[in-house]
């Protein structure tokens, strides 16, 4: 039997809705969708998806079992590899990953929606989530009794990390700075792509499997690593993420009323700004707001400042739509949402009134050059190009660099020029016990290549400490 | 849950808060601040440690009710609890052998100066301390800077209370009267800190100050504490809060310090 050319299309809020609320976008399969969707994957035997995936889930098998309507055991074997498949099934960039991979892209069909088929078995294990569901299998547990491993940051790659040590059998303490667990996937996503209740719930399984939490710590000021050495851990894992936000360095930056996107993001994601006053932390309402880069993130922005009532929003991009690193699906649905792109233009100044508030964006129109060390083609200002934006409210996406704490706290630990922490391929450090992966070690990049960071460095610690 | 063991009123709408926190009781040095949301709905904000116990594991902060949060702060009382406090933050003040130092503390900013003043003097520094209050019914910790300081300059500026006039004047009268001044420091409103640093300027005495930006995560992530320092970005949380005074751009300071002013009013 020929599979059908197209995928079953995943329904979503209308554009002219959904820029009114900040609910999810994209509703999700229904059982039957995603029946239809399992039956066209054509059950590879050499599984090319799954070589496509950073933490290797076993794809065409959970679909198999999909197939068979065992939805407890298709959920099971994504949960070998990935404990939290809600956000990964949602925020995954699949179409360079394991949709990238898939056969029926060689045969001029879509690939199977793999992510989509992701997010209904993790939807579903979470609506038939019984208390205890999980329990780590005790024959696991030999050698690693006695032993403890503590996790700093609780984002992707902190939780991952803890899921496959408990699994292990160690014990598994994770430490958040912030008030509430998550890391990027509560004050960077925003909820309409990510809603903040389902990253609650699959953390409740890890709890469920025995991770300790603990909020409120930051590794590196409340205690330092040796610390953690001294109250008898036995190794440690360093999740912790992106750290202080870039600006250009161009005037006017300093302005108020001009973001970082880590600010802006946190403010209304982690802080609930958009419910002002009824939630106490505020954030500018632009009407016309610019933000600056082309990544997920700076879609990101210009989504929730739409959100938030702006009547323009524009996003300034020094390349061209081409080389846009943000995934492809996002472009669309900012286009839906009536997101104004420049593209190949560049800011270089912003003006203030009186008050130091911002209310002009200089920009200069851009060309492309020959690719730089990125793969993307380099961006030249065109002389004498400039123009003015009134704007109201400026985000600035173009990057962070890593956390800087543990950098400047923990002795002896190396770490690179822009601040990365050194760590070979398993997230092994300078330090002896202590391993590192995500963002921290690899700058910004995605939830899943976290994932697959703290997953190599539990396997690696496992080694560690059976000696 | 943090727990208040104590609290009551230094002046009016002054509050001192006793709370338990064992953890950052043991790490604290004068200088480093803690960040505190008070409840679910609340902000995060960030408060200077006013002082800290580590044998009882209690930290003190002090604090003036001047928006929603502190507002919140001052609505709690003994036996209540806060929800969050992270702590704690920043890098601890330099605390060397200076010599003759002088410490400003204008209003609340009165309370961060008795860890730092206790601490200099603990190094073997001769402390000058200068505190400020609008009147006599705002001056707290005056017995509390007393014992910690080698001399005490108390200053209103109503004349309500020892010297009419600003803790600048008092500088200014000390910087004229020709004693070697080794360092200052200066921690208050952004134009008391801002004036200090003009007058020690003149007079080229190494003066840090400790800077009041808004935060939200206070923890090297958001970038939202960020000041212009000798023309360059930096971030309080991180490389402060302490900073050389006669390198911060104060106009920046004060005018982002209005970011939300139109946010609070319509509250």
């Amino acid at each position: 039997m020929k599979p059908e050319k197209k995928s079953v299309p995943m329904r979503q809020q209308p554009a002219d809705e959904r820029i009114r609320n900040f609910d999810e976008v994209p509703l999700g399969y229904s059982e039957e969708e995603s029946l239809s969707e399992a039956f066209r994957c054509l059950q590879c035997v050499n599984k090319p998806c799954v070589n496509g995936c950073p933490v290797r889930v076993n794809i065409p098998d959970f679909i198999k079992a999909l197939r068979e309507k065992n939805f407890q055991k298709a959920v099971d074997i994504i949960r070998e590899t990935d404990m939290l498949p809600c956000v990964t099934g949602r925020v995954c960039p699949q179409e360079e990953q394991c949709q990238a991979f898939c056969v029926l892209n060689k045969m001029g069909a879509d690939p199977i929606s793999i992510g989509r088929l992701e997010r209904f078995l993790g939807d579903w294990a979470l609506a038939h989530k019984k208390k205890q569901e999980y329990t780590a299998d005790p024959d696991t547990t030999i050698g690693a009794k006695n032993k403890k491993v503590a996790v700093v940051g609780s984002g992707p790659a902190g939780l991952t990390c803890a899921a496959e040590l408990i699994k292990k059998g160690y014990a598994v303490t994770v430490f958040e700075g912030f008030h509430k667990l998550g890391g990027v996937m509560v004050y960077g996503i925003p909820e309409f792509r990510l809603p903040k209740a389902i990253v609650a719930k699959e953390i409740s399984v890890l709890k469920d499997l025995g991770v300790q939490f603990m909020t409120n710590v930051l590794i590196g000021r409340t205690l330092t690593i040796e610390d953690l050495f001294k109250k008898g851990f036995n190794a440690v894992f360093i999740g912790a993420g992106a750290g202080l936000p870039n600006f250009m360095g161009i005037p006017g930056e300093h302005l108020n009323g001009v973001y970082s996107a880590n600010e802006f993001l946190t403010r209304v994601n982690l802080m609930k700004a958009y419910k002002f006053p009824e939630y106490h932390t505020p954030v500018k309402r632009g009407e016309r707001v610019v933000v600056i880069g082309g990544g997920n993130v700076a879609l990101d922005s210009a989504r929730t400042a739409k959100r938030l009532g702006a009547n323009h929003v524009y996003l300034v991009y020094r390349r061209s739509e081409q080389e846009m690193p943000a995934r492809e699906e996002e472009i669309i649905r900012a286009k839906e949402e009536e997101i104004e792109f420049y593209f190949l233009t560049n800011p270089v100044k912003y003006i203030g009134d009186e008050k130091g508030f911002v209310k002009q964006a200089v920009c200069i129109k851009m060309q492309l050059g020959e690719p730089d060390a990125s793969g993307r083609r380099s961006s030249h200002p065109v002389q004498g190009s400039e123009f003015t934006i009134d704007v109201d409210e400026v985000i600035v996406a173009i990057g962070n660099t890593p956390n800087p704490i543990l950098r400047i706290t923990t002795p002896g630990l190396k770490t690179k020029k822009r601040g990365e922490i050194e760590a070979d391929e398993n997230g092994k450090t300078s330090l002896p016990g202590v391993f590192a992966g995500g963002d921290i070690v690899t700058g910004a990049a995605t939830v899943i290549t976290a994932m697959g960071a703290g997953k190599r460095a539990a396997t690696a610690i496992d080694e560690y400490l059976r000696g | 849950m943090i727990a208040i063991l104590d609290k009551y009123p230094l002046a009016p709408h002054v509050y001192y808060m006793l709370l338990e926190a064992p953890l950052i009781a043991a790490k604290a040095q004068a200088g480093q601040f803690v960040i505190v949301r008070a409840a679910e709905e609340g902000e995060r904000i960030p408060l200077t440690i006013a002082d800290y116990d580590r044998t009882r594991g209690t930290v003190v902060l002090v604090f003036q009710e001047t928006g929603k949060t502190t507002r919140l702060l001052a609505s709690l009382h003994q036996g209540g609890t806060i929800l969050d406090l992270l702590g704690p933050q920043g890098n601890p003040t330099e605390i060397e052998r200076f010599g003759n130092t002088v410490v400003i503390g204008g209003g609340i900013g009165v309370a961060p100066i008795f860890p730092l003043a206790r601490a200099l003097r603990e190094k073997g520094n001769t402390v000058t301390a200068i505190v400020g209050f609008r009147s006599r019914e705002y001056v707290f910790w005056e017995e509390k800077m007393a014992q910690v300081s080698n001399r005490l300059v108390m200053t209103t500026n109503d004349g309500s209370y020892g010297t009419k006039g600003f803790v600048t004047d008092a500088l200014k009268g000390l910087l004229d009267s020709g004693e070697t001044i080794d360092r200052v420091f200066a921690i208050g409103p952004a134009l008391m800190m801002k004036a200090v640093a003009e007058a020690t300027k003149e007079k080229n005495i190494k003066t840090i100050v400790s800077l009041n930006s808004l935060m939200v995560c206070g923890m090297g992530m958001c970038g939202a504490c960020r000041v212009t320092v000798e023309g360059v970005t930096r971030f309080t949380c991180m490389d402060g809060p302490d900073f050389d005074a006669h390198q911060v751009d104060f106009d920046v300071l004060i005018k982002r310090l209005e970011t939300y002013t139109c946010e609070e009013c319509g509250e």
